[in-house]
């Protein structure tokens, strides 16, 4: 099968037929920037983008990707110069990273938030964040990372 | 500056994460990320039963599978078979029986994850099950089956104090209970073990306290623990549940017997089930006797608390639990007695909050039921009841430093109180539609409580650092060594201010924690800010001696007071030596360990003793709209006030303090694990393990008091727990007061907080 990860083609030959999307990532790929928190498609730590569309790569068959372009939290910085993200930079500045395992994660789903809705209410981010679990921040602090970088962030 | 070199401010500076930019990059290692050519990968088979002697164990079909590289038992098991952090009574793999669900059994490597796992469930476990014993009043009884030879009591804590028989015009009894809760840290227990060409092993693990888990593997092993060498990997969260060994001395022990590096990295299901140790569900009752103004006159209380099948730290947590059972209250007399037993339920050990947090349940629901009795406000009796400082706790022990209780209480009240909620999203359940706001009642709640800081019982408790000054790229550069485990908390930052706060230079490193240099401690008890901040002080105040002596003796001015601050060395206020000048090429380095002063055990028969080397103190008010139709709550807002002493770094402290609230949250009201009658864990998901969501979360705005504690580094106490210690009885405090109901345990259930028409 065919994958396209943060921009770089991949081709991949002993792929097995219940294997996940995440598995794929972490043990053939050894890409490691999406999180096997749980596996069970309950925390949203190993959110990524699949051509566009947000899921669990843990609850997506490898399968069902081939041939896709899937975006983890490492397709956020700058493909020229490695700049960070805007809600990036965020998440640091406003202390929304503790042990940041989640990070990854959110910081995907996030960036498809805003995508959808630049200018997101507080309860808006609860709404549209409620798929990806924190345990450290109490969320307080992601949710004033958004509004941050929804401020910063070119319209 | 170099690379790993961070620059930022000083102690009390608000500064992002050194590790951030690695952390939201997607690039930061954490223990299951790790990768090294040629390894292989472990499993563990686990017992489905949580009690059962083993007749045989048959792995001939897992070893006969293609891949698979070994397969072992309790015979394979090179050391002690018993380990434990600290009773060695758990054996590292089953050996005639299992004693909780999730024990681990065997272990296998494989060439790859799938086949591991595969080969885990190939390996045949004859079992003959036994009745498990699932409760401490079963463990207790005379008749009830040993658990381990010593019977089935772990520890019991007595303390008595003035006359425990003392009796008030108001006495109020109650009884509550408090549920399993868990950790669930994201990342799971993983590491990576590689063997070395002498025999010994290197370890890349997820922990807590590097130097403890050393101790453990060298003795499973059977090796001098120089042998051993333990390196800190990315932490993906910890809250206690990284005390304990989890993988380990498996993946050590898989290492050396195929001479392959053996990574293992468990599965939530098993993370929930046998792979790490939970917070022990209590069942308390208590009795407050007080006069008609409501001034306690004597706390008569019964603690028993679930140690499950191993003991872990249980013996610590019902000291924490039976010693701070009364809450920061003065009392005369008191007659406490805790117990911690063992039953086959999944072992209990260190969370957050470590007993403090199950008898503040308690107390705080004591004190309300007795501000009701004498018709007061419950702040008021909080206030006419607070510690004052110097004064004497139940161990007779006396708290010195500020007792912040009183204050806390005060700021809490004079904070406004939020309006109704302004976007109907915000009503309970309404993020999903569940009400308009018809069944909505408001309820506010307060609480207070306390907690021991860093380890107590005359355990010397240290911490070790090296400080090495050195210049690099024409610029002076502190660089520090130590075994202090960043789980996610901040203590990576902390390092870096006090050498720069100490040293006077911009750019510091942290050089990877393991166990080439000698223990810091556990990053647990909220010691380690204190501790290693303690020890990296000392070692940059040995290090600028020697500076300064050096700079003196180059300028031949011995007599001068010499300063060191902006990378230079300063003569009153002028700049007189650059400090790349004074170190030239010849480095300086000092190692320094720190303790704090010694404490006592307690008195076996009578429970006093100055076991505890420092305490923190923290309220909560909490707002709730509950949804008296539905049983829906949703916290409106929960405000946490809090001595720290010195709040080292205002984010990150922050950040322990709304963090650690909604720990509380989740406590209150949706966090429990569940154990059937049969002793097997239920709740082994996060959908049926339910941590609160982005959702469920309340904002914590945060109130920070700098009281300063004596006798500590800039007067900082600790900082970690203490947030997860009044925020849930604070929670039911405002239930109660939305519902009328009593509200004996958390977590409450959503049929507690339905509110029938009879009642209205």
């Amino acid at each position: 099968m065919r994958l396209t990860v943060d921009g770089t083609p991949h081709e991949i030959d002993d792929v097995h037929g219940g294997q996940s999307l995440l598995r794929v990532l972490r043990d053939v790929l050894h890409i490691t920037s999406a999180k096997n928190a749980c596996e069970q498609g309950e925390c949203g730590s190993c959110t990524v983008a699949i051509d566009g569309e947000i899921a669990c790569a843990c609850l997506v068959l490898a399968a069902q990707a081939d041939g896709a372009r899937v975006e983890t939290a490492a397709s956020l910085a700058s493909p020229g110069d490695g700049a960070l993200h805007p809600l990036q930079v965020a998440f640091m500045r406003a202390g929304a990273v503790q042990c940041g395992f989640c990070t990854p994660g959110l910081v995907v789903a996030a960036r498809d938030l805003l995508a959808r809705d630049p200018d997101p209410s507080e309860a808006d981010i609860r709404e549209g964040l409620n798929g990806n679990l924190c345990r450290c921040t109490g969320y307080q602090k992601i949710i004033e990372a958004v509004q941050m970088a929804a401020r910063e962030m070119p319209r | 500056m170099g690379a790993g070199v961070s620059t930022g401010g000083h102690v009390g500076a608000r500064l992002p994460r050194s590790d951030g930019p690695g952390k939201v990059a997607g690039e930061f290692l954490y223990s299951s990320d790790l990768h090294v050519a040629g390894m292989i990968f472990g499993a563990t088979v686990r017992s489905p039963h949580a009690s059962a002697l083993i007749r045989g164990i048959d792995t001939r079909a897992a070893r006969a599978l293609p891949g698979v590289r070994a397969v072992l038992t309790h015979e394979d098991v090179p050391g002690d078979k018993l380990v434990g952090s600290t009773v060695c009574d758990q054996p590292v793999l089953a050996i005639d029986r299992v004693r909780h669900h999730g024990e681990p059994v065997a272990i296998v490597a494989a060439d790859d994850p799938v086949t591991a796992r595969r080969a885990a469930a190939l390996v045949a476990v004859d079992y003959e099950p036994l009745e498990p014993v699932v409760s401490v009043q079963r463990a207790l009884a005379d008749d009830a089956p040993a658990l381990h030879p010593d019977g089935n009591c772990l520890r019991s804590v007595p303390i008595l104090r003035g006359d425990p028989r003392a009796s008030g015009e108001v006495v109020i009894r109650g009884r509550y209970e408090v549920g399993i809760q868990d950790q669930a840290f994201l990342g799971p227990e993983s590491g990576l073990a590689i063997p070395d060409a002498d025999g010994g092993v290197e370890l890349h693990v997820a922990t807590q306290w590097l130097h403890i888990d050393r101790d453990q593997i060298a003795a499973g092993l059977g090796l001098p623990v120089y042998r051993v060498h333990v390196v800190l990997a990315g932490v993906g969260g910890a809250f206690g549940a990284r005390e304990d060994l989890s993988m380990q001395l498996h993946a050590c022990m898989l290492a050396l017997r195929c001479g392959r590096p053996v990574k293992m990295a468990y599965l939530r299901e098993e993370s929930f089930a046998g792979g790490h140790v939970h917070r022990h569900p209590a069942w308390m009752e208590y009795e407050h006797h007080a006069d008609l103004q409501g001034k306690l006159v004597a706390v008569r209380a019964r603690l028993w608390l679930d140690g499950g099948a191993y003991a872990s730290t249980s013996p610590a947590v019902i000291a924490n639990a039976t010693t701070l059972a009364v809450g920061p209250y003065a009392v005369d007399n008191a007659d406490l007695l805790g117990i911690v037993a063992y039953t086959n339920n999944t072992p209990s050990g260190a969370m957050r909050g470590f007993g403090s947090v199950q008898v503040a349940v308690a107390y705080e629901a004591q004190m309300d039921r007795l501000a009701a009795a004498v018709g007061r406000d419950p702040l008021e009796v909080r206030r006419r009841n607070a510690l004052p400082e110097g004064g004497t706790l139940p161990t007779g022990q006396a708290v010195r430093g500020p007792v912040a209780t009183v204050a806390l209480l005060d700021a809490l009240e004079a904070r406004p109180l939020p309006g109704p909620v302004a976007d109907p999203r915000d009503l309970p359940g309404s993020t999903f539609g569940a009400t308009l706001g018809e069944g909505v009642r408001r309820g506010v709640g307060y609480a207070t409580g306390f907690k021991n800081i860093a380890f107590s019982e005359g355990y010397d408790d240290c911490a070790t650092a090296r400080v090495r000054l050195i210049a690099r790229d024409g610029r002076p550069v502190a660089e520090i060594q130590t075994a202090a485990a960043e789980v996610g908390q901040g203590v990576l930052g902390v390092q870096e201010q006090v050498a720069r706060t100490e040293l006077g230079v911009e750019g510091v490193v942290v050089l990877a924690a393991d166990t080439a240099i000698a223990s810091a401690g556990s990053a647990s008890a909220s010691r380690l800010t204190w501790m290693i901040g303690g020890a990296v002080k000392a070692a940059c105040t040995a290090v600028r001696t020697v500076v300064l002596e050096r700079a003196a003796g180059v300028l031949g001015d011995r007599d001068t007071a010499l300063t060191l601050r902006d990378g230079a060395i300063w003569r009153r206020e002028q700049r007189v030596l650059e400090l790349v000048d004074v170190i030239g090429g010849e480095a300086v380095a000092c190692t320094r360990t720190y303790h704090h002063a010694p404490t006592e055990a307690l008195d076996p028969e009578t429970g006093q003793g100055d076991s505890h080397a420092g305490f923190a103190f923290v309220a909560h008010r909490a707002v709730v709209d509950v949804d008296v139709e539905l049983g829906l709550a949703r916290v409106v807002e929960l405000t946490c006030a809090q001595d720290v002493g010195k709040a080292v770094n205002p984010m990150a402290l922050e950040g322990q303090l709304e963090g650690g609230s909604i720990q509380g949250l989740g406590l209150a009201l949706s966090e429990e694990l569940l154990l059937g009658d049969d002793g097997l864990v239920q709740t082994r998901s996060f959908g049926s393990y339910r941590i609160p969501t982005i959702v469920d979360a309340a904002p914590v705005p945060s109130i920070v008091l700098e009281l300063g504690e004596p006798d500590t580094p800039y007067g900082l106490r600790g900082v970690g727990e203490m947030p997860s210690i009044s925020s849930t009885p604070a929670i039911l405090a405002a239930l109660r007061a939305a519902t009328g109901h009593a509200l004996t345990r958390a977590p409450v259930r959503p049929e507690d907080l339905v509110v029938h028409e009879k009642e209205a």
